[in-house]
């Protein structure tokens, strides 16, 4: 199935470009130079380089025997969670710096919920020497203590974002309005697959290494390049689409997309997307939303802070409505539970977010010779309270 | 039925009238969420010659945080929209003025679009303002049945449109253009710059045969008259909501508001 992203920035029924006229001369410069700039043998060369040296890339695929035995079949982790910054996050702020850079811009400006999007974004700031501005929610504030100063210590602004809800969605609000108040020398850097066209295709390209690298991993180690599933979490999607995302095409790989079912699905606390929205436009996309029948946004709930977006991007809306893309979703309890295992057994601490993706491994069927991979988006150092608080270890 | 060109209110108010056309945005539900009508009846008594409804929304990204709090403080009164559509079901039993509604897309399309153009034809609404509608998209998907409410969409320019981009919204309207007076989401600010008359010169160059009303940061009488040098007139928003958020009396403030900024020439 052809998942790409069609001339007018959509993907299906889904994406688009829903954003005011002031930032159409801005979304437009993006449109028109993206492509060109990224493939550009010299921005190739300079981005290979980071990825390697800075970055720490390529991430291990490594072969997880002991969760293999218990679930009785073959486990493969891409271990995004070894990035410098501690997920792979930093992989779409290296590309889009770089490509700032290149359009000539002088400030960055970044949303962020958790906060791991916005320290990749002060960290690459901190090294080209850039002004960064990262707006977060008041409320993700107060529960990300430690990233904001993180931030702060690589000289980034932080300023509160005090809107709405006061968490993510209410951040990108303000990152939006910083832009189209300052369209000419400031570059946004979105964090994930979601805003309006091209940012979903291009955050989902320069996350793409993430797959190119199974492939040739899995290659080495087993002579096929292709899996049987490829298991990853969505917030708003960028890990997955980079997991997914040389997979696309492949229709005998097993796209597993596992989504923030919060306190469980009908609970009225949780983050699961597509069980719960309806297509809709926010922040720029049409996608899958979260919203009340009078299309107000709806606030989402999940304990990990990375996955409580109302919506997802648009490719993975796609994904889901077209079928191609199987949509799971795991319970705050099930997460932390995985978190917990896949500490013990093979004695790496994930993110909360990634623990999501574990956690799907219990409700598939797998067979002895399976191959699986799955996506550990991030490590758990910091969500360190947030396990001292669960417990149960 | 429905409406021709020529029957629409904003062609006709146009027609009779080029310049110091004063249009005022409030949030509909706000103050509080029964003085809808009261305000439009206001504003039209007082001299105002377009209103502009706020539909409230969740997230409202091109509005400054005067109009994000009306929206917040609607939504919390339990404004939607299809309360809004009761509340103005008998509203051209008393008010001839133009109605425009403005809001963001989202939740248009979950009231479903066609269902809600033919609610807004039903109690009497000439225009719609989505700054998140893409013309893209509006030409692809939405202006057939616009055309088919008798509905104009409104669309705005901004500092940075380029020469080729204003002319094709010009080509693709027939209303208004709505000027955004500087590179800025919505929100008073003091004053208006020489950089801001030298981009409202330009447009004005290129003969558009639209109308231009400039919009953000016109606040008070000073910078409704200098907008009116160079435009049709002027749309305030952000300090027509402070007047109704600070207001014991909305009728008389309104009035002594509307009176203040129309004055005389
Ligand atoms: C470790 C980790 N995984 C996943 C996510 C979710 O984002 P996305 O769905 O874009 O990968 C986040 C977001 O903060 C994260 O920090």
């Amino acid at each position: 199935m052809k998942v790409a992203v069609d001339e007018r920035g959509y993907y299906g029924n889904f994406g688009g470009a829903y954003i005011p006229e002031m930032l159409y001369p801005n979304v437009e410069e993006l449109k028109e130079n993206y492509l060109q700039i990224i493939h550009d043998p010299q921005f190739q060369k300079q981005f290979r380089g980071l990825l390697k040296d800075y970055a720490g890339r390529p991430t291990p695929l490594y072969f997880a025997n002991r969760l293999s035995e218990k679930y009785s079949t073959n486990i493969y982790l891409k271990r995004e969670d070894l990035n410098h910054t501690g997920a792979h996050k930093v992989n779409n702020t290296i590309g889009q710096i770089l490509l700032a850079q290149r359009l000539g811009k002088q400030k960055i400006i970044a949303e962020t919920g958790a906060g791991q999007h916005g320290v990749a974004t002060a960290t690459v700031c901190a090294l080209m020497g850039m002004e960064c501005i990262v707006y977060m929610g008041e409320v993700d504030m107060a529960r990300q203590k430690p990233n904001v100063e993180r931030m702060k210590i690589l000289g980034a602004e932080v300023r509160p974002a005090s809107s709405g809800s006061k968490t993510l969605k209410d951040a990108t609000n303000e990152a939006l309005r910083h832009w189209i108040n300052n369209p000419v020398d400031t570059h946004y850097i979105i964090g994930s697959v979601v805003g309006p066209h091209p940012y979903p295709e291009m955050v989902a390209l320069f996350q793409s290494v993430i797959s190119e690298e199974i492939k040739w991993q899995l290659k080495e180690k087993i002579d096929r390049e292709n899996p049987d599933y490829v298991i990853a979490c969505v917030g708003g999607g960028s890990n997955a689409a980079g997991a997914f995302y040389h997979y696309y095409e492949n229709e005998k790989v097993n796209l597993v997309a596992v989504e923030a079912a919060g306190k469980g699905v009908n609970s009225g606390e949780s983050a699961a997307t597509t069980m719960l929205g309806k297509p809709g436009v926010l922040h720029g996309s049409k996608t899958l939303l979260m919203q009340t029948e009078d299309g107000q946004v709806i606030e989402p709930y999940s304990i990990s802070a990375g996955l409580d977006y109302p919506g997802i991007g648009p490719v993975h809306a796609h994904l889901f409505e077209s079928g191609r893309g199987k949509f799971l979703s795991a319970t705050d309890e099930e997460a932390m539970k995985a978190g917990i295992f896949l500490s013990r057994l093979e004695g790496i601490i994930p993110a909360i977010e990634s623990a999501h993706a574990l956690a799907a491994l219990d409700q598939l069927k797998f067979e002895k010779d399976d191959i699986v991979v799955v996506n550990l988006s991030g490590r758990g150092d910091k969500d360190l309270e947030t396990y001292i608080k669960w417990g149960g270890y | 039925m429905s409406l021709t060109t020529t029957s629409n209110r904003i062609n006709q108010l146009f027609e009779q009238k080029r310049e110091r056309i004063l249009s005022v945005y409030f949030s509909a539900g706000f103050p509080e969420l029964n003085d809808t009508k009261t305000i439009i009846r206001q504003l039209q008594d007082s001299g105002a010659d377009i209103v502009e409804i706020g539909v409230p929304y969740s997230d409202p990204v091109a509005d400054g945080p005067t109009i994000q709090d009306s929206n917040t403080k609607a939504l919390k009164n339990g404004m939607s929209i299809s309360l809004l559509f009761e509340q103005l079901k008998d509203i051209r039993s008393e008010v001839t003025l133009p109605l425009i509604l403005m809001g963001y897309i989202n939740p248009v399309l979950q009231f479903g679009v066609e269902r809600f153009c033919s609610k807004c034809e039903e109690v009497g609404i000439d225009g719609l303002i989505l700054p998140d509608l893409p013309m893209a998209e509006y030409l692809d998907e939405y202006k057939e049945t616009f055309d088919k409410y008798g509905l104009k969409n409104v669309f705005l320019i901004t500092p940075q449109t380029t020469e080729a981009r204003i002319k094709m919204i010009d080509e693709n309207t027939d209303g208004f253009i709505y000027m955004v007076s500087s590179a800025s989401i919505t929100g008073a600010k003091s004053g208006i710059s020489q950089e801001q008359i030298d981009y409202f010169e330009r447009v004005r160059a290129l003969n558009l045969k639209n109308p231009t009303l400039i919009g953000f940061g016109i606040s008070n009488k000073e910078t409704f008259d200098r907008a009116c040098k160079y435009s049709s007139g002027a749309i305030i928003g952000s300090a027509f909501i402070n007047v109704l958020n600070n207001s014991s009396d909305i009728k008389k403030d309104i009035d002594g508001f509307i009176k203040s900024v129309k004055g005389k020439v």
